[in-house]
């Protein structure tokens, strides 16, 4: 008697949020797939064209671009936020006066807007007063023209990112404050270096860890706008027109819901086979604690 | 806890402590740089701007910069409409959250696991793949050019607070409730004078995330506010960035000015961001 009532109050207890599944995920989802079968602009009524607009994406250049600068800009950013990530965590964890100062710092720009941030770093990548290309200078180097050469822009807001870094180290610092200190002490006490424990011991255990930040930091990159609209708008060149980008600009900039809603379930199928993926992958390297000793 | 006796540092120890300082000195300053620049040019008179090489102070400080970059555009109008939205969205992700959170963590029920993946897989949709259709839902509705896409979601639970709220009710004695249960209490009167008491620091991270969440938002009031009377603060910074581009000086006063209540949030709360990660990021 008393579990058919639990269950009843657990239902309703979760009914906003199965509510808002159907309505803002579930609804939508197959309302996306249902338009992506036609051409609509939202002022005349909709077209049923079938397959078109799938036929459409593998002839358009620009979806292939699109592709492209993300998966390019994935294979950059995914390593980076991985060694970059890790090592600003282990920093974060050392043991000196004033480190909680050092970590507000680092933590400190990935709570920031990103159109604040990304307003900031235009000007910082400005080709003749910004002082990256006056740092640059200092060293006998004449800086590229950053964001304004398709050659160099998405490098540039590659090497933007690297500021955001704080949160995936925070993340790794929780985990490093997690691990058992036993195995690490046992392991330099039977003569590992300190290389060698944090190989063979810290990064087997922080696995888990790497694993949940991977898998995050893939899916980021394929959502990537805000920095790509504001500091280049996609270009120079399309050098930098990031797959939502594209999105938006075929659905609020050109109103082809059908094509958009196309795009749209191109890029869910993409992020589902990378996470599948990385999910599959783990099995291989990740260390659960179950397995443990 | 079991403590470790302190061994004596040893001279190597101490050459270890003193590079991981100067290491730690020197990454503190390239995340510093861009913050330090963005407050030294918006200083700066125009002409001082783009003096090449460029100089590392204004001279001298112009603080009519400020005055004047944020009456160029109502800034203080867009950070009302934000603040709104901002507490709107915090008291819906608080109302429904922890609700959910609380009969996932707590009431046993068949399909209980199963929906609690379907959370977690959702958590990882991205907005890109929803925001066609969710448009043309809102659109239908008449709601476009109002908050309401951007506030009314927020009533029906949002994933990654759930998790965080599963997370930390999980971690409250369950004794407690067995007790107000033995007293005759139903669920509501146990998540209001039990649960509620004891997760306020929860509570506090899910607004403070929400805060910094809705504060810094940019694609979806892009696309619902259309109105400049209603634009938030991320959209009035990039009309600002689109109407006057060279005005640098301007633009990083601007800048500065909207990072601030988020600065000063972080700079208050900042156990509870760090707490709040941690809870969600241990576990993959």
């Amino acid at each position: 008697m008393r579990s058919r009532r639990e269950t009843l109050t657990f239902y309703l207890c979760i009914s906003p949020w199965l509510v808002g599944l159907l309505l803002f995920v579930l609804g939508p989802m197959t309302a996306s797939l249902g338009i992506s079968f036609t051409r609509w602009d939202l002022l005349s009524p909709a077209r049923f064209v079938g397959l078109r607009n799938y036929q459409r994406l593998a002839e358009d250049p620009l979806f292939w671009q699109a592709l492209r600068v993300t998966a390019f800009y994935t294979l950059l950013y995914v390593p980076t936020e991985l060694v970059g990530g890790l090592g600003l965590a282990l920093l974060m964890n050392q043991r000196v006066p004033g480190i909680a100062l050092f970590r507000t710092i680092f933590y400190l720009p990935s709570v920031l807007s990103g159109v604040a941030f990304v307003v900031v770093w235009t000007w910082i990548f400005h080709p003749e007063a910004g002082l990256l290309n006056a740092g640059l200078a200092l060293l006998g180097i004449t800086g590229p023209r950053w964001l304004a050469d398709p050659r160099t822009a998405l490098y540039a807001l590659w090497i933007m990112s690297i500021w955001g870094l704080g949160r995936a180290a925070v993340i790794y610092l929780a985990g490093l404050k997690n691990l058992p200190r036993q195995l690490h002490e046992a392991a330099t006490i039977d003569g590992a270096n300190a290389w060698q424990a944090f190989r063979h011991v810290t990064i087997p255990l922080l696995t888990p860890t790497i694993f949940f930040n991977l898998l995050l930091s893939v899916i980021a990159t394929f959502q990537v706008f805000t920095s790509a609209f504001i500091a280049t708008n996609g270009g120079p060149l399309d050098s930098t027109l990031f797959f939502v980008l594209y999105l938006y600009r075929q659905a609020f900039e050109r109103f082809s819901m059908g094509y958009a809603a196309a795009l749209a379930w191109v890029l869910f199928i993409v992020i589902l086979a990378l996470t599948l993926l990385v999910v599959r992958s783990a099995d291989r390297w990740v260390y659960y604690e179950g397995a443990r000793i | 806890m079991t403590r470790i006796p302190q061994v004596p540092r040893s001279p190597a120890g101490q050459v270890g402590r003193a590079a991981s300082l100067a290491a730690l000195v020197a990454v503190a300053a390239l995340f510093l740089i861009p913050l330090l620049w963005m407050l030294s040019s918006s200083l700066k008179p125009n002409y001082q701007i783009f003096a090449v090489p460029p100089q590392l102070l204004p001279r001298p400080p112009r603080w009519e910069n400020y005055r004047e970059a944020l009456t160029f555009l109502p800034f203080g109008r867009y950070a009302l409409n934000t603040l709104l939205i901002s507490a709107i969205v915090i008291v819906g992700h608080l109302l429904s959250c922890t609700v959910v959170a609380y009969a996932f963590a707590r009431l046993r029920a068949p399909g209980r696991d199963t929906l609690f993946l379907v959370v977690l897989a959702t958590m990882m949709l991205p907005y890109p793949v929803t925001m066609v259709p969710l448009y043309v839902l809102f659109r239908t509705l008449g709601w476009v050019n109002t908050i309401l896409p951007l506030a009314v979601p927020a009533f029906f639970g949002s994933p990654f607070y759930i998790f965080l709220l599963r997370q930390f009710f999980l971690g409250v004695p369950p004794e407690l409730e067995d007790a107000a249960r033995i007293d005759g209490a139903g669920t509501a009167r146990i998540i209001w004078h039990v649960i509620l008491p004891l997760s306020l620091p929860a509570l506090a991270t899910v607004a403070i995330f929400t805060f910094q969440a809705t504060w810094n938002d940019f694609l979806p009031p892009l696309i619902y506010l259309q109105n400049p009377q209603s634009y938030t603060i991320t959209l009035g910074l990039q009309f600002f960035r689109s109407s006057y581009t060279t005005n640098w000086a301007y633009l990083m006063a601007a800048s500065l000015v909207t990072m601030l209540p988020v600065i000063a949030v972080f700079i208050a709360a900042q156990r509870l961001f760090i707490e709040g990660i941690s809870l969600t990021g241990l576990k993959g």
